[in-house]
């Protein structure tokens, strides 16, 4: 089950009467909302809002909630088909939660200092990026594609999960091994699972799909199939590769 | 024979259904005339045309898709070759058993601003004499005539611009139709109410939570029980020999905030036992004194009579939302036995009187606390099912934790009251099972394992079968006695509902609901 789903259980009704600026921005205000963001938020979009599962939120502006209502509106009711779930906070709760939120953007980001155009460089090549990712009408589709990924992560962080990756995989990009009762292994993302069968798309791009009953082994592996550059690019390389992506941000 | 064979073809569709028919249902098992199936909340099918010799040829007779892309929890009533099945918002639609045609259709204009936690979702109806009965969201009870839909009569039960609706099926008893009320999220004053069948009139009311001056009230702090929620959502049994009404009980509201509702907030999270004919509380049994979990003991009871520990009781089994099993005499309340049936971490156990002793640092938290069951906790609203034949109770259980929060509890009319939150465990793999307990013992007999927590009940028949299903769309049926794999289907959509049997034309079909169809399976 996919870890949102518990919130399925739970709709909120759209109230009509949100101001449009946030009128809980107090010191107190934030310090509040600071308790609340660590709580509920932090999970996913890190202790300083420089993304993780979920988006970078330490920019300066937030390309979803440009505006107080609309910020508060997103961690009330959540983004629909993205991972952002509804939230069941008190109206101040959310207001508080909301201003230090805002928050997150004044900090300044650990600046990366690269060339987007080595950067691209290293992407196409050196990287080899687009053997798994897709960017455009290009690339590969094991692991999750980076439209856009310059407006939810944040250089700094981008670069740092590229020096080492995140054990933390998307439920739709787990890897999965099984073997089949012929003996044959096979390896590859799981496309979907339930109690009689599995799907899992290998690294050729192949859809297969099992019933489990004619499988003697799975495993399961909560790991990422992305190699650490950490040991393949140098310092200068990671830089611009992470400004490159940094600047990347058309519409998923 | 012949002469009844011909009275049979030329019969109307049309029910006519008494209590007596009420009460003796397990003796005309090819209809399905009351949402368990009977009074006792068995959910088992005394039809054994399907076996589980026979059951891997099943296969779909017709499929009804409904209009609506909302969930569709309905559990559907059959009688005399009439199914009828609710959907989302509050319709009602009559269909021919046989080809899964639409007879009729009851459409209900929704206001805008209904107000549910949990989608705009309907359970099923109950009949009585030549009447259908519906709870609506908009939280009316409605009367249709069964031969056309026409509404017969259109009842007020609360006021849904407060936060008060209906989901729950209702249950027709003697001359009455009871029917709960849902809306523990929005902190509304709980009650459980019954209606003249005929005329619409209030019968009475019981109030869930008291009013000042009420002894209860001492078990909230200050004036909290005026927003005390313990909703009645989901439908109960009844016993002709006590004349009891046995009804679950929702969460306390808010929720997950229990600081400004101090005490052990009666009657919320209870098993209630009520005079059918007054409404007056016989006794009550307290699973979750004090929640600030969630965990509603809104199941469905299950009332058996049987040897326990060498003495012929009248026994009330419940699998609890908060991952006790549950045995209490129904006659007096009294507790009998209570262990865990799944993964839990917030109770030591129960005491003599069936009291949890919590253990420290598992309420809510601003930060969230982990604890084991989930929010939607190791059963809910859907239903277990009892097998006469093989004694075992069944249950759909679900092994998953939730992240809890604290919150502020702010109450504003109308709008919901929840205390904090929740989120799944991180990295948690839920999962669940169906297993078979030893009623009087709660020790499992087997298990069958699922990929993901079920959010659907289970079905019990004398073909030695119980039928479930999963939340990736399959329906199943295992040997009742070893939990065997038999049979599945992929309906294609998340099962969140109940599965039933029933006969048309002499044939033994099985009906469940499986994303938005209504999916009829046979042999032939």
């Amino acid at each position: 089950m996919l870890w949102w789903a518990p919130f399925l259980l739970f709709q909120l009704q759209p109230t009509l009467d949100i101001s449009e600026k946030n009128p809980h921005t107090t010191a107190a205000d934030i310090e509040q909302g600071k308790r609340l963001y660590m709580g509920r938020c932090a999970g996913c979009h890190g202790p300083t809002g420089d993304g993780g599962k979920g988006a970078n939120l330490a920019v300066p502006s937030l390309p979803r909630a440009g505006e107080d209502r609309a910020l508060y509106r997103i961690i009330r009711y959540g983004i629909p088909d993205t991972e952002m779930p509804a939230s069941l906070m008190d109206t101040l709760e959310l207001w508080q939660t909301a201003a230090f939120v805002r928050t997150l953007g004044k900090v300044t980001a650990t600046p990366i200092t690269g060339n987007t155009k080595n950067g691209e460089q290293v992407f196409r090549t050196k990287g080899n990026c687009l053997n798994c990712h897709a960017l455009g009408n290009e690339g590969g589709r094991i692991g999750p594609p980076l439209n856009g990924i310059g407006a939810r992560r944040s250089a700094a962080h981008l670069k740092a999960k590229i020096a080492n990756p995140s054990s933390d995989v998307p439920a739709d990009f787990r890897l999965v091994q099984l073997t089949n009762r012929a003996g044959k292994s096979f390896r590859g993302i799981r496309l979907n699972e339930d109690t009689y069968s599995i799907q899992i798309r290998d690294f050729s791009a192949n859809s297969h799909s099992f019933w489990k009953d004619d499988i003697t082994n799975i495993t399961s592996e909560n790991k990422t199939n992305m190699p650490a550059y950490k040991d393949s690019l140098t310092d200068a390389e990671l830089n611009d590769l992470a400004a490159f992506l940094a600047a990347e941000k058309r519409a998923q | 024979m012949r002469l009844a064979a011909v009275a049979l073809l030329i019969l109307p569709l049309a029910a006519q259904v008494t209590h007596q028919r009420l009460l003796n249902a397990d003796k005309e098992p090819g209809n399905w005339l009351t949402y368990s199936g009977n009074f006792a909340g068995h959910r088992f099918s005394p039809l054994k045309q399907i076996t589980d010799q026979n059951v891997a040829k099943l296969q779909p007779a017709w499929v009804y898709q409904s209009n609506s892309l909302q969930k569709f929890e309905t559990t559907p009533l059959v009688a005399d070759g009439v199914m009828y099945v609710t959907e989302a918002p509050s319709h009602v639609t009559a269909l021919d058993t046989r080809t899964g045609r639409t007879l009729w259709r009851y459409r209900r204009t929704m206001p805008d601003d209904v107000r549910v936690c949990c989608g705009q979702v309907n359970r099923g109806v109950a009949i009585l004499g030549d009447m259908v009965y519906v709870g609506t969201v908009d939280a009316h009870l409605v009367a249709l005539d069964a031969k056309t839909g026409a509404v017969r009569w259109d009842v007020v039960v609360a006021d849904n611009k407060t936060g008060h609706s209906i989901t729950v099926a209702p249950l027709a008893v003697k001359d009455k139709i009871i029917i709960g009320i849902a809306g523990g999220e929005y902190g509304i004053r709980g009650f459980l109410d019954a209606y003249d069948a005929k005329t619409g009139n209030r019968a009475w009311r019981f109030w869930t939570v008291p009013a000042a001056g009420d002894p209860e009230a001492k078990t909230w702090a200050g004036t909290s029980y005026e927003r005390g929620s313990a909703a009645t959502w989901v439908t109960g049994a009844y016993d002709p020999e006590t004349n009891l009404l046995y009804w679950g009980t929702g969460n306390p509201g808010p929720d997950w905030n229990g600081e400004v509702r101090a005490g052990d907030n009666l009657y919320s999270d209870c098993l209630i036992a009520l005079d059918v004919d007054t409404g007056k509380l016989k006794w009550h049994f307290q699973f979750t004194p004090h929640d600030v979990h969630d965990w509603d003991a809104t199941e469905v009871p299950v009332l058996i009579n049987a040897d326990f520990r060498g003495q012929p009781r009248k026994l009330l089994l419940f699998p609890n939302r908060n991952a006790f099993y549950y045995v209490l005499d129904r006659t007096t309340g009294q507790f009998l036995l209570g262990k865990p049936y799944a993964k839990q971490t917030w109770a030591k156990g129960l005491d003599d009187s069936g009291r949890p002793i919590r253990l420290p640092g598992t309420f809510p938290t601003v930060e969230g606390t982990p604890v084991w069951p989930s929010v939607a906790g190791a059963n809910n609203w859907y239903s277990p099912s009892y097998s006469p034949d093989s004694k075992f109770l069944y249950v759909a259980t679900r092994e998953s934790g939730s992240v809890y929060y604290f919150g502020k509890a702010d109450f504003r009319l109308g709008e919901q009251y929840n205390g904090g939150g929740f989120r799944s465990i991180p990295g948690e793999e839920p999962w669940g099972a169906i297993r078979a307990f030893r009623p009087t013992t709660g020790d499992v007999a087997w298990e069958y394992k699922l990929y993901s927590p079920p959010y659907s009940g289970v079905l019990s028949t004398a073909g030695n079968l119980v039928f479930g299903a999963t939340s990736e769309g399959q329906i199943f049926a295992l040997n009742a006695n070893t939990g065997k794999l038999l049979w599945r289907f992929q309906g294609g959509g998340t099962v969140r509902s109940n599965p039933m049997s029933y006969m048309s034309d002499g044939k033994q079909y099985v009906a469940m609901t499986m994303g938005n169809s209504l999916y009829v399976f046979h042999i032939q």
